[in-house]
């Protein structure tokens, strides 16, 4: 076959740049990797060395030398477990009430027009563009005993003497759940946007009422995004300062205000630093559970 | 399945939807026979969607009346009405299995959990997918979904089953094959069943009759071979086959194309304006007149070969241009005519066809 012939002729003729074009692929890699490296560094730089110093930190006692007395302490210590207790009962009852008010909410907006959930969307950012100290503070001014809220509702009759909304939990949660909530809706609108209508109308078609549809179909398919808000709410709160220390009053007293109390009042970088480590390595043991968790859920979810 | 559910006909009428001042369906009226095959064919935007959307009762007409049988329907809620449905892009739940997907609508009928298996089982036979229950849906292919779809569909034995556009996401080989197999269900399982497709071929050979949709209304209901053979007007010609039109006059009780009198089998309607359709593959190259067959000189402007056949483009004396497509065996198309060469066009009485002309 004169065609044959001619093809390997051709085939051992010609350059077929294999080694070129194999440098190239390298090359693109190694520019895409370039392109992430000021994060590595700076991820390297004020992450992982000063969080292994904080590690180092916590394992030196009082006089210099190695030692465990700040674990130790905190196992000793009633108070220190309090404090745990405390953060996660703020967090998780934050959590909670975020779930209850924002997903309704990003329900409502994954079912508008467009044009009017983005509104709804720019409604729920706003807070972002003021600080976070001085919507705390306007809480606080909004709360007190004298504040707007009581005023208010003492003059048209709802209730008579004025009640105490701030230094204790109800004026935290308050607090909190207000500067939480975006960061809940965020995530459970994108899980629901991305949610095809067809899928509930499939439903409705197969005989499903709206409510089983919802049930059955639509909100086993948000869950996902129900998941990564609720945990990036209750991990964000695991670590709370500014809020509950306003709104608290020092009556709700957390992980990070005992750390600030360490450092400030009693200059003890190493009890501070265990403080820091134990509730650094709870949330990544939560996170780790959560992932276990959230696999299981698209696994198993709902078939059955 | 074991027992034929027993199909219904349905009877839409004077159903108008508008979106603002856009008339998605105009007082529509139309009858599907019980156990029909009806195809509901237009272009994208003309209605047939909304159309299909309230017999599913996913839109709500402005006005108009929907009958199942002799039940009023209009204002009953989508889950109450018992319509099987496949969508465009299938719709199954991704979060559920094959066999989770095609049970939901018994899990909801409370049925046993062996009578659903049985059901379920039976219903992935049907369509060709035995053993596929525990599969995941993102492990299926296209055409695979489809069949799920289907499956979900018919496994409650809706009397009615919708199908909106349910293979316009498949290749052309899989297509062609799926319109065939769909046909054959339809047989076998025979609900009532409304198509819709702006796809003409697969409307030619699925249904039993077609109505091609336009402007929210409907331009004519028929059977695929007198909606090809017979079109009512100038829009369902256009939309179904190629042709190409010419104007005529009314001479009498004939017509006249130019100072040819056509012979023609049909007859001709009562408009103004009159034009001759012409599709391609009627028309044929002749030596000379002959009996029943209306002769036209042209002058070849254009051949092109397409494989399978020849599109001949000819211009006539007054510069219309029209198209003539032949099949390709051993020596056509050698001995066809080329560009500039004269030819006389015949186009069987039988084949001629005088429709109103547009704006009539």
């Amino acid at each position: 076959m004169a065609n044959t012939d001619l093809h390997t002729a051709g085939l051992q003729s010609a350059d077929l740049h294999a080694a070129g074009l194999r440098r190239d692929e390298q090359m693109e890699r190694w520019r895409l990797f370039g392109l992430g490296s000021p994060a590595l560094l700076l991820v390297l730089v004020i992450l992982v060395i000063p969080v292994g110093w904080l590690f180092y930190v916590s394992f030196i006692g009082a006089d210099g030398a190695f030692s465990l007395e700040n674990y130790e302490r905190m196992i000793s210590r009633k108070s220190y477990s309090r404090i745990f207790v405390t953060t996660f009962q703020v967090s998780l009852l934050t959590t909670g009430l975020c779930i209850l008010i924002g997903y309704p909410l990003a329900y409502f907006m994954s079912q508008l027009p467009t044009k009017w959930a983005n509104l709804c969307l720019i409604s729920v950012l706003l807070p972002f563009w003021t600080s976070l100290l001085v919507r705390t503070y306007a809480w606080l001014v909004l709360l007190q005993k004298q504040g707007l809220v009581n005023q208010w509702a003492i003059s048209i009759g709802l209730w008579d003497e004025p009640l105490k909304f701030v230094h204790n939990m109800t004026g935290t949660l308050i607090g909190m759940v207000h500067i939480m909530l975006p960061f809940l809706i965020l995530p459970v609108y994108g899980a629901m946007r991305s949610i095809d209508r067809d899928y509930t109308k499939a439903a409705s078609n197969l005989g499903a009422s709206p409510r089983r549809a919802f049930w059955t179909v639509f909100f086993p398919l948000s869950t996902p995004g129900l998941f990564a808000g609720s945990l990036m709410v209750f991990v964000l709160c695991l670590g709370f300062f500014v809020t509950p220390a306003v709104l608290g009053g020092g009556r709700v007293i957390m992980v990070s205000m005992k750390i600030v109390s360490n450092i400030e009042l009693f200059v003890n970088w190493g009890a501070a630093s265990a403080l820091g480590v134990v509730l650094l390595v709870l949330t990544v043991i939560i996170l780790w559970i959560a992932s276990k968790f959230l696999k299981l859920e698209q696994m198993t979810g709902g078939g059955h | 399945m074991s027992d034929k559910p027993e199909a219904l006909p349905i009877t839409v009428r004077g159903v108008t939807k508008t979106y603002g001042r856009v008339h998605a369906l105009d007082n529509v009226s139309l009858d599907v026979r019980s156990g029909e095959f009806l195809t509901l064919l237009g272009p994208s935007g003309s209605g047939k969607t909304t159309l299909l959307m309230v017999l599913a009762g996913f839109t709500r007409p402005d006005q108009g009346s929907l009958k199942f049988g002799t039940d009023e329907m209009i204002r009953t809620a989508p889950h109450l009405r018992g319509v099987g449905m496949v969508f465009q892009n299938y719709a199954l739940f991704p979060h559920m299995t094959v066999a989770g997907n095609v049970g939901y609508p018994l899990r909801l009928r409370k049925m046993s959990r062996a009578e659903a298996k049985d059901r379920i089982d039976r219903a992935l036979e049907l369509v060709q997918l035995d053993g596929f229950g525990e599969r995941n849906i993102d492990q299926l292919s296209g055409g695979q979904k489809q069949r799920v779809a289907l499956a979900r569909s018919i496994v409650f034995e809706p009397r009615i089953l919708l199908m909106d556009e349910p293979l316009s996401a498949l290749d052309k080989k899989l297509r062609d094959r799926m319109q065939i197999e769909l046909r054959h269900l339809h047989e076998q399982l025979g609900m009532t069943t409304v198509y819709v497709t702006h796809d003409q071929r697969e409307a030619l050979t699925m249904s039993d009759r077609i109505a091609v949709v336009n402007h929210g209304k409907i331009m004519q209901l028929a059977t695929p071979q007198q909606l090809y053979d017979r079109p009512e007007n100038q829009f369902v010609a256009d939309f179904i086959g190629d042709s190409t039109f010419l104007p005529v006059m009314r001479d009498g009780e004939g017509v006249r194309y130019g100072d040819t009198v056509l012979q023609m089998d049909g007859a001709v309607p009562d408009t103004k304006t009159l034009a001759l359709m012409i599709r391609p593959e009627r028309v044929r190259l002749v030596d000379g007149a002959s009996e029943g067959m209306n002769v036209l000189s042209a002058k070849v402007t254009e051949l092109v070969y397409q494989g399978e056949s020849y599109l001949l483009y000819a211009r006539l004396n007054d510069g219309a241009e029209i198209a003539v497509r032949g099949a390709i065996r051993e020596g056509t198309f050698a001995n066809l005519p080329r560009a500039g060469d004269a030819v006389k066009l015949g186009l069987h009485r039988a084949d001629t066809v005088v429709i109103a002309g547009e704006g009539a």
